[in-house]
């Protein structure tokens, strides 16, 4: 390659970095100007800006798995109900494969955490009894119209014979200002289930699943209007239900109407407890219920809201909450990036101390590794939704260190070339030849664990991960558009060229005590004989293999396999 | 500085050349001493020293505040919870973190708010977190897991580049080695090991191995035909390479280490105990355990594997022949 080739090849590439950082900048300037959500600096993650996050793992009975699909639509109704209260901005994923992970910026109240907890399972279950919740009222045996034991197989779910001696046992035992259920209980569905409404005023036993929450549509809120279409005050929940609860809730009602109370009555749990058990009024055919009850206009809204949403496909239970202030998100943030500008600072340093003048060419390289991650962070940011975490900014700090090794491997090979006695310019082209297949095969590899930590973990590790995976990529780039071009026009320039003592390429230095001049061989002096005798193995390497087998055939003739 | 490059010439050259593969017997007793040493001590001590992430529990941590006694925390989770078995520990200058046993809902909103009142800060000052039992674990079999393939992928990628199964034997046999040391470390000195410090575990497994290819890439440029050299045997090669590559390896981890001690010493003094320090420490460790074993075990390892291959074996008697 002619010089003037070289110098302009290195040009080109230096052009698209430019050219690539100003679409990139361009990219987000025009994001956020023209108001289209992106933002001039990453969005941060939960550690560094404060809020709650909260992680909440599937609650399987033994054995069973949790399919992509569910954990999706649970996400999806996680999301509706935490839009439902009004906080904005709050971020509800799957990771990995079985955890789902809400953030909410700031503090949420107790009501809504508690609406994100509630590991709801919304089932429909007929009324077999009912009495008031506390134990001491229920003495009176009298109120528990209660058979001696069941005299046969239960013929349907409101049956009574369900109610097995076990079973009414619990049902007298139960008391429902104590808390009777366990955290995250699953119950079967098929079997009859003992308990309490949400407030503890009555408690039931209920015959088997009869409707899925899940086949609920949608419910809503408003005030009951006449037959003649005037507005009143009640309020009521109007229900509606899909193609398959509208049967079930057809056949249920039309099974209810007919029995007295309490059988005709059906109860809708939530996590268990009961939220709402109304009285059948009529058989309801056209899957289009309504509710009525002493409601106001919260309460109204409040059950319709546990109806709609309340039905996730399996239940959950929290596996970690965790609150962080805002001034503690902020003092971490400040904290990471006083520990990131100070181990640059070291870092400049000591390239300064090794490398003299060449410390401006990894200046200049981290510099401009440092605005190609900002810009991607903050693209990324913007369209996929990345979080920098505390995590994160400390696997770009830890990428400071990693990055600079590219450049030390690249200076140390041209050193070398430079130490065989090579030009300048030669040294640069010969050393890059070499340092880059080292570069990219140990940046291969950095990759390979940042990818491979990414895809197979959770939480932290991946953001840790992910900001790893991303520099060594940038790296490989800076390496090969700014650091290799920029050093090759260096070598151009009389400081560099000419070895002074502070260009980092000073021949003395580097022990090229018998440097000529440009493109001049040296021949080894003052190096023992046996040393000698290795470098000259060494610059034997250095011929063609035709060249090297030509003379190692004459040498060893016969012998060479 | 002069003194350093001249240092690094007389290596390149071969002026200077320390004989790391042929001292190889005395590094392989050091290692099997310190791996032996990183088993016993941590199980002498008890077992690792787990964070609230693997044994569950709520957390609280108050920032801000002006008295950082210790006690008055104590205090005030038992006014709430008389029972509890509070751990305190100061964070930075004005912080406090206080870990008990898994509280209700209620009580851990109790002890926020007692919290608050008796250091005297805003109860937004007062972060509460709770752990399942099984948090840490389940991000630790996942990281466990993702160690394997990444060893397995990683041994598949350096026998295709450096077409010989034996370099990807030796780079793993000192990635382990590595991996072995750093957590026998935390478990002898008894630090706190949590999600954080895993993540920095896992880190030295890439730091570890690229900085192993780096050096095996030299040694592979050295070694390329050697068998028909009649002036240096293989293992002189090796042991050329590891010289020639000693002023970049030490370049490298300085570099390296430089970045990760600032975030222990600012995660430490500033912050106390959290990601940044959890992340620092262990990474800090490794980044230093990981560059001695590529010159000290990983080199002379794969030296020792293959210069008993006949072709080396041949060449090498004939070089000593010549001498």
């Amino acid at each position: 390659m002619s010089e003037s080739s070289v110098t302009k090849s290195a040009r080109k590439r230096l052009t698209w970095l430019g050219a690539l950082v100003v679409l990139l900048a361009g990219i987000i300037g025009l994001g956020t100007f023209t108001g289209a959500g992106a933002t001039l600096a990453p969005k941060l993650a939960l550690d560094l800006q404060g809020g709650t996050q909260i992680i909440l793992a599937p609650l399987l009975e033994d054995g069973a798995t949790v399919s992509e699909e569910q954990l999706a639509q649970a996400v999806e109704i996680i999301r509706q109900r935490v839009d439902a209260t009004g906080v904005s901005e709050a971020s509800i994923k799957t990771q990995g494969n079985s955890n789902i992970i809400v953030e909410i910026p700031g503090t949420p109240d107790e009501s809504t955490l508690k609406l994100i907890r509630s590991s709801a399972k919304l089932e429909f279950r007929p009324v077999i009894l009912a009495s008031q919740g506390a134990t001491a009222a229920t003495d009176n045996s009298a109120a528990t119209p209660a058979p001696a034991a069941p005299s046969a197989e239960p013929t349907d779910a409101s049956d009574v014979n369900w109610v097995s001696k076990d079973i009414q046992a619990a049902y007298d035992a139960l008391d429902c200002t104590t808390a009777f259920r366990q955290p995250g209980q699953v119950d079967d569905p098929t079997l009859p289930l003992v308990t309490c409404d949400t407030n503890g005023y009555e408690k039931y036993v209920l015959g088997p699943v009869e409707i899925e929450g899940a086949n609920i549509s949608d419910a809503n809120a408003g005030t009951i209007t006449t037959s003649t279409g005037a507005s009143t005050n009640t309020w009521a929940v109007n229900l509606e239900f899909d193609s398959k609860g509208t049967e079930q809730f057809a056949s249920v009602t039309g099974r209810l109407f007919p029995l007295t109370e309490p059988k005709n009555r059906f109860a809708v749990t939530l996590d268990g407890y009961v939220i709402t058990a109304p009285t059948t009024n009529a058989v309801i055919s056209n899957g289009s219920a309504q509710i009525t009850g002493s409601f106001d206009r919260v309460s109204s809204k409040a059950l319709a809201d546990s109806l709609k949403y309340g039905s996730l496909p399996i239940g959950f239970e929290v596996q970690s909450q965790e609150n962080i202030s805002a001034t503690l998100g902020s003092e971490q943030l400040s904290s990471g990036l006083l520990a990131g500008a100070i181990g640059l600072l070291l870092v400049i340093i000591y390239s300064v101390f090794q490398y003299r003048g060449l410390a401006v060419v990894t200046i200049g390289s981290l510099a401009v590794a440092a605005i190609l991650v900002y810009l991607v962070i903050t693209l990324l940011s913007w369209r996929q939704g990345y979080r920098l975490s505390l995590a994160g900014v400390a696997g770009l700090i830890v990428a400071i260190g990693i990055t600079a090794d590219s450049f030390i491997v690249y200076f140390e090979r041209v050193r070398d070339e430079l130490r065989d006695g090579r030009s300048l310019g030669a040294a640069v082209e010969q050393g890059w030849n070499r340092a880059i297949r080292t570069i990219i095969v140990s940046g291969s590899v950095s990759l390979l664990a940042a990818v491979v930590l990414y895809l197979l973990t959770v939480g932290n590790v991946r953001g840790f991960a992910f900001t790893l995976g991303l520099t060594t990529l940038v790296d490989l780039g800076v390496a090969m558009i700014f650091t290799h071009p920029i050093l090759q026009l260096l070598a151009k320039v009389n400081f560099f060229s000419s070895g002074h003592p502070w260009s980092g390429f000073d021949a003395k230095n580097l022990g090229v005590t018998n440097y000529i001049g440009r493109g001049q061989f040296r021949t080894a002096k003052n190096v023992p004989a046996t040393k000698a005798a290795q470098a000259s193995k060494e610059a034997a390497k250095r011929q063609t293999i035709a060249e090297r087998k030509a003379a190692e055939g004459s040498a060893t003739a016969g012998e060479s396999n | 500085m002069s003194k350093f490059s001249d240092f690094g010439n007389d290596l390149y050259t071969g002026k200077r050349s320390i004989n790391f593969v042929g001292r190889r017997k005395v590094f392989y007793i050091i290692a099997v001493a310190m791996v032996a040493l990183a088993v016993i001590l941590p199980i002498a001590r008890g077992g690792f020293n787990f964070g609230i992430e693997f044994r569950g529990g709520s957390e609280f941590r108050v920032t801000g505040v002006a008295d950082s006694s210790q006690q008055i925390a104590v205090d005030a989770v038992h006014a709430v919870e008389p029972e509890a078995n509070p751990l305190v520990t100061n964070v930075g200058t004005d912080g406090i973190r206080i870990q008990t046993e898994q509280l209700t809902d209620v009580k851990s909103e109790e002890v926020r708010v007692s919290l608050a009142k008796a250091y005297g800060v805003e109860s937004g000052a007062v972060a509460s977190s709770f752990i399942g039992a099984n948090w840490g674990a389940d991000v630790t079999g996942k990281a466990l897991n993702g160690l394997l393939v990444f060893i397995a992928l990683a041994a598949v990628l350096m026998a295709l580049y450096f077409r010989t199964l034996k370099m990807s034997l030796a780079a793993i046999i000192a990635l382990l080695h590595d991996l072995v040391i750093t957590a026998g470390l935390y478990g002898a000195l008894g630090f706190e090991v949590t999600p954080a410090a895993v993540i920095g575990f896992l880190t030295i497994l890439g730091y570890s191995l690229y900085d192993t290819v780096v050096v095996f890439d030299k040694i592979r440029e050295n070694t390329f035909e050697v068998e028909f050299s009649e002036t240096s045997t293989f293992a002189e090669q090796v042991n050329y390479a590891i010289n020639q590559t000693l002023v970049r390896s030490i370049n490298t981890s300085v570099v390296a280490v430089l970045p990760v001690a600032s975030i222990l010493f600012i995660g430490a003094t500033l912050l106390g105990a959290g990601t940044l320090r959890d992340i620092a420490l262990a990474l800090f460790i490794g980044i230093i355990v990981g560059t001695y074993s590529t010159i000290f075990i990983a080199a002379p390892l794969y030296s020792h594997l293959r210069e008993g291959e006949a072709k080396y074996k041949k060449a090498a008697a004939k070089v000593v022949a010549a001498k």
